[in-house]
């Protein structure tokens, strides 16, 4: 029956049980929230071009938008992008099998999502909006300082998002152990696929922790407990440390799936087997099981004893031993390989050099004694941009350009690329680089304004956001080519270098693939 | 089905429905319950909670009937690969779970144990709250509990030696048992001296121990529905994955009693003098 024919219209799109289809709607939803989140992020830029207020007069409106887009980056553009856009196309390509495990719920967890992100943009438009950061640190986001209805909206977005990556999560693991084609054994498979394994358990064991911390502020808000209210016998710190333990493997969701797409492609741009296949995939998962272990180190202000600040220096400090291995394997992938500089390539390289800086701005951090100095500071901001969240948005990028033929059918026009590659990447580095000297010469996150002090790097970092949204609407511009000028692609447009499975199908991958499921045996290449 | 050729062993869903109504129904919950939090009337959940319960029956209705489509006594969609993946889901579910108590575990102990949180109060449970007599109703009620688990296994076990008529007692005896905790449990939270807004105590008491009490009528109805598949006939020794997953989730909730028992009904209150 369902092997016969593409269903269409709501059919299709409303009631989808295929794992492409879901992809492409993960897709699309991160596209729009892209375009949202990055114009809150560039009116933020507007506002700090030049010392005094230019345009937000409302403070409590600069910190709804600075919540807006935190919450709009992590939640709705990159975990949708990587783990439900290229997570659904690619998983289950790349091991062989027909679809997911679970595919109803691999659809409620996408029309959870869209609720979700329904509600988030509602939160930002009743009572003057979520004006708590990210974080949702009580007492400011205590019924005290947010009465209105915006931080409940807030909460409940957040639950249903939590719900679709939680269910999406189990979907993954499943799909992963239990329909590998024969032969895939999980030391063969791609290192993508080992990328979205080790995300999915942080996803499994993380997010239910920021349930419970959520309910219990939701029950604070309204139904007269006092979890973190110090009248009542409660502790605010108390939600610090539950926020944080999810927190600190929620920012490994949100790279460790960049971690996979950049050994990809790698790999095919370098004609080699990734170096160090099983130290890359056992690095991502000590990452994971480390990532656990670190929470604190986001609260040494907070009046942590020394003892308990050493060891989440220490434990911090450990993260940078695999880290590292991933980066040296990269490098020895490529030496003595034959690069070639596509575009994915490219963004390959991109995001080395983003990730690189952004960890040693992190081993920096991790130090308790520097971090006293540097705690909310433009350091940070520029820290945690270039380590996770450009470095994402490059994986991201890069992850299009590799993937785009085989989602389409189409090629992108190459050239076109290489140029929306350069000025996007210059971009975001004279955008975040200058934030480091801001943040080191003691300018505080989160504040609409500065002393005239800090004009010039200010400036130098709103032209940054500008080069870089001139390269956003061109890569919009490349996607309108694409799917105008309808090159085709082959079924593998990147020769030798590309090995794994959704090459070995046509360009665009059929509605279903691998009803007969590929015998890995017989393909001795896949590591 | 059968005249396709499908080589692999996996289960190729058809579109449905209920993926989209289940989001709509969250957003409606969501949004009918942040009303009724902002003085809306209760009725404001209604709608939302209803297309939920609707949208849980439907979408099982639909598992269930293609775990009965069966061909030449087995069945044409689950085959043994599927019951694996599903096996599988139920297990990695039950671990989320168990990290939604965790948060709630982690808020009770850093009240409680002054070694780990320097903001531990130093007299627990807090002057002036009269915790429940641990060897009491909660006592009780985790011998019922746990009389549960063994009624439950006594039932899975009559079902794989094909013994149907103990599965049916059994199944009856656990649903009766759960129904007794949750009625028990009713009966102490109306009669306990402090309420949800005494203050953390309360707070972490309720939320901890009525999240437990959620979970148990959720095992509950579950278990239900397996008693009345079990009456028309359902499941055999080799294929029982909903079975298992109920009983799973049903150990599970017992479990996390074990774990509450400990520490918040007897550790927790362990501080306090009971009169003799």
């Amino acid at each position: 029956m369902s092997q016969d024919h593409t269903p269409t219209g709501a059919r299709r799109w409303l009631m989808s049980t295929n794992h492409k289809d879901i992809g492409t709607l993960y897709l699309i939803l991160a596209t729009f929230a892209a375009v949202v989140g990055g114009a809150m992020s560039w009116y933020i830029r507007l506002e700090l071009m030049e010392p005094g207020i230019q345009y937000i007069d409302d403070f409590q409106l600069y910190n709804v938008l600075v919540t807006a887009h935190g919450f709009i980056m992590v939640f709705f553009v990159v975990m949708p992008a990587m783990i439900g856009g290229f997570g659904n196309w690619f998983i289950p390509m790349m091991i062989g099998a027909p679809d997911m495990a679970f595919p109803r719920l691999n659809n409620v967890s996408f029309w959870l999502l869209a609720a979700a992100l329904v509600l988030l943009v509602v939160a930002a438009l009743v009572d003057g909006g979520p004006g708590t950061g990210w974080t949702v640190y009580p007492p400011l986001s205590s019924a005290e300082f947010h009465p209105g209805m915006a931080v409940d909206f807030g909460i409940l977005a957040l639950h249903l998002a939590g719900a679709s990556s939680v269910l999406g999560a189990a979907n993954f693991i499943t799909t992963i152990f239990n329909m590998r084609a024969p032969g895939m054994t999980l030391h063969r498979m791609p290192l993508f696929v080992w990328a979205i394994l080790v995300t999915a358990f942080l996803l499994l064991l993380a997010i239910p922790v920021l349930a419970g911390a959520l309910t219990m502020l939701l029950t604070d808000r309204n139904f007269g407990t006092s979890f973190f209210i110090v009248e009542g016998g409660g502790d605010p710190l108390l939600w610090q440390h539950l926020f944080w333990f999810f927190g600190h493997p929620e920012v490994y969701i949100i790279i460790i799936p960049a971690f996979g797409i950049i050994s990809e492609i790698v790999s095919t741009f370098s004609r080699k087997p990734i170096f160090g296949y099983l130290g890359m995939a056992y690095a991502m998962a000590s990452i994971g099981v480390v990532g656990f272990f670190v929470w604190a180190h986001h609260m040494y202000m907070t009046g942590l004893n020394v003892d308990t600040r050493a060891y989440f220096t220490a434990a911090t400090l450990v993260i940078a031993v695999p880290t590292g291995i991933k980066i040296f394997s990269w490098l020895a992938t490529m030496w003595g390989g034959s690069i070639s500089f596509e575009t994915p390539m490219l963004y390959a390289f991109g995001f080395i050099w983003l990730f690189v800086m952004g960890g040693v701005t992190g081993v920096t951090l991790a130090n308790a004694g520097m971090d006293l100095a540097f705690h909310d500071t433009y350091f940070v901001v520029a820290h945690f941009h270039y380590v996770m969240a450009i470095a994402a948005i490059l994986a991201m990028f890069a992850g299009f350009f590799y993937w785009i033929g085989k989602m389409s059918g189409y090629r992108y026009p190459e050239g076109l690329a290489k140029l929306q590659f350069w000025v996007f990447f210059v971009g975001v580095n004279v955008l975040f680089f200058p934030q480091h000297f801001l943040g080191m010469a003691g300018m505080p996150r989160r504040i609409p304004d500065y002393p005239d002090a800090y004009a010039g790097w200010n400036y130098v970092s709103s032209i940054g956001a500008l080069i870089t949204i001139a390269g956003t609407i061109l890569f919009f511009y490349i996607v309108w080519r694409t799917f105008r000028d309808r090159v085709p692609c082959p079924a593998n447009p990147w020769g030798v270098g590309a090995t794994t499975l959704e090459w070995t199908v046509e360009s665009p991958a059929p509605f279903h693939t691998f009803e007969d499921m590929p015998d890995i045996n017989a393909k001795a290449s896949v590591e | 089905m059968s005249s396709e050729a499908k080589t692999h062993p996996y289960h190729m869903v058809e579109p449905s429905i209920w993926p989209f109504t289940g989001a709509a129904a969250g957003m409606i919950t969501a949004i009918g319950g942040i009303m009724f939090m902002h003085g809306a009337s209760l009725w404001a959940t209604v709608p939302g909670f209803a297309m939920i319960l609707l949208t849980f029956y439907f979408w099982g209705r639909d598992i269930i009937a293609e775990s009965n489509t069966t061909e030449a006594g087995t069945s044409v969609y689950h085959s043994p690969q599927v019951r694996n993946g599903l096996r599988m889901g139920m297990l990695l579910f039950i671990a989320s779970e168990v990290m939604f108590f965790f948060a709630f575990f982690w808020a009770w102990f850093s009240n409680l144990i002054p070694a780990i949180s320097k903001t531990a109060h130093e007299i627990w449970p807090p002057e002036g709250i009269v915790p429940l007599a641990t060897w009491d109703l909660p006592f009780l009620n985790t011998l019922i509990l746990l009389s549960s688990g063994a009624t439950l296994t006594w039932a899975h076990h009559a079902l794989n030696a094909g013994n149907r008529q103990s599965l049916k007692t059994g199944l009856l005896l656990t649903i009766f048992l759960g129904l007794l905790f949750t009625a028990l449990q009713a009966y102490e939270y109306v009669h306990a001296t402090f309420t949800i807004e005494d203050g953390i105590y309360g707070s972490a008491f309720y939320l901890a121990t009525g999240f437990h009490g959620f979970h148990v009528i959720v095992g509950t109805i579950f278990l239900g529905v397996c008693y009345k598949r079990a009456l028309s006939g359902d499941f055999t020794p080799d294929a029982h994955v909903g079975f298992q997953s109920a009983a799973w989730y049903w150990h599970f909730v017992d479990a996390v009693w074990v774990f509450l028992f400990i520490s918040v009904y007897w550790y927790g209150s362990s501080g306090y003098e009971f009169p003799a």
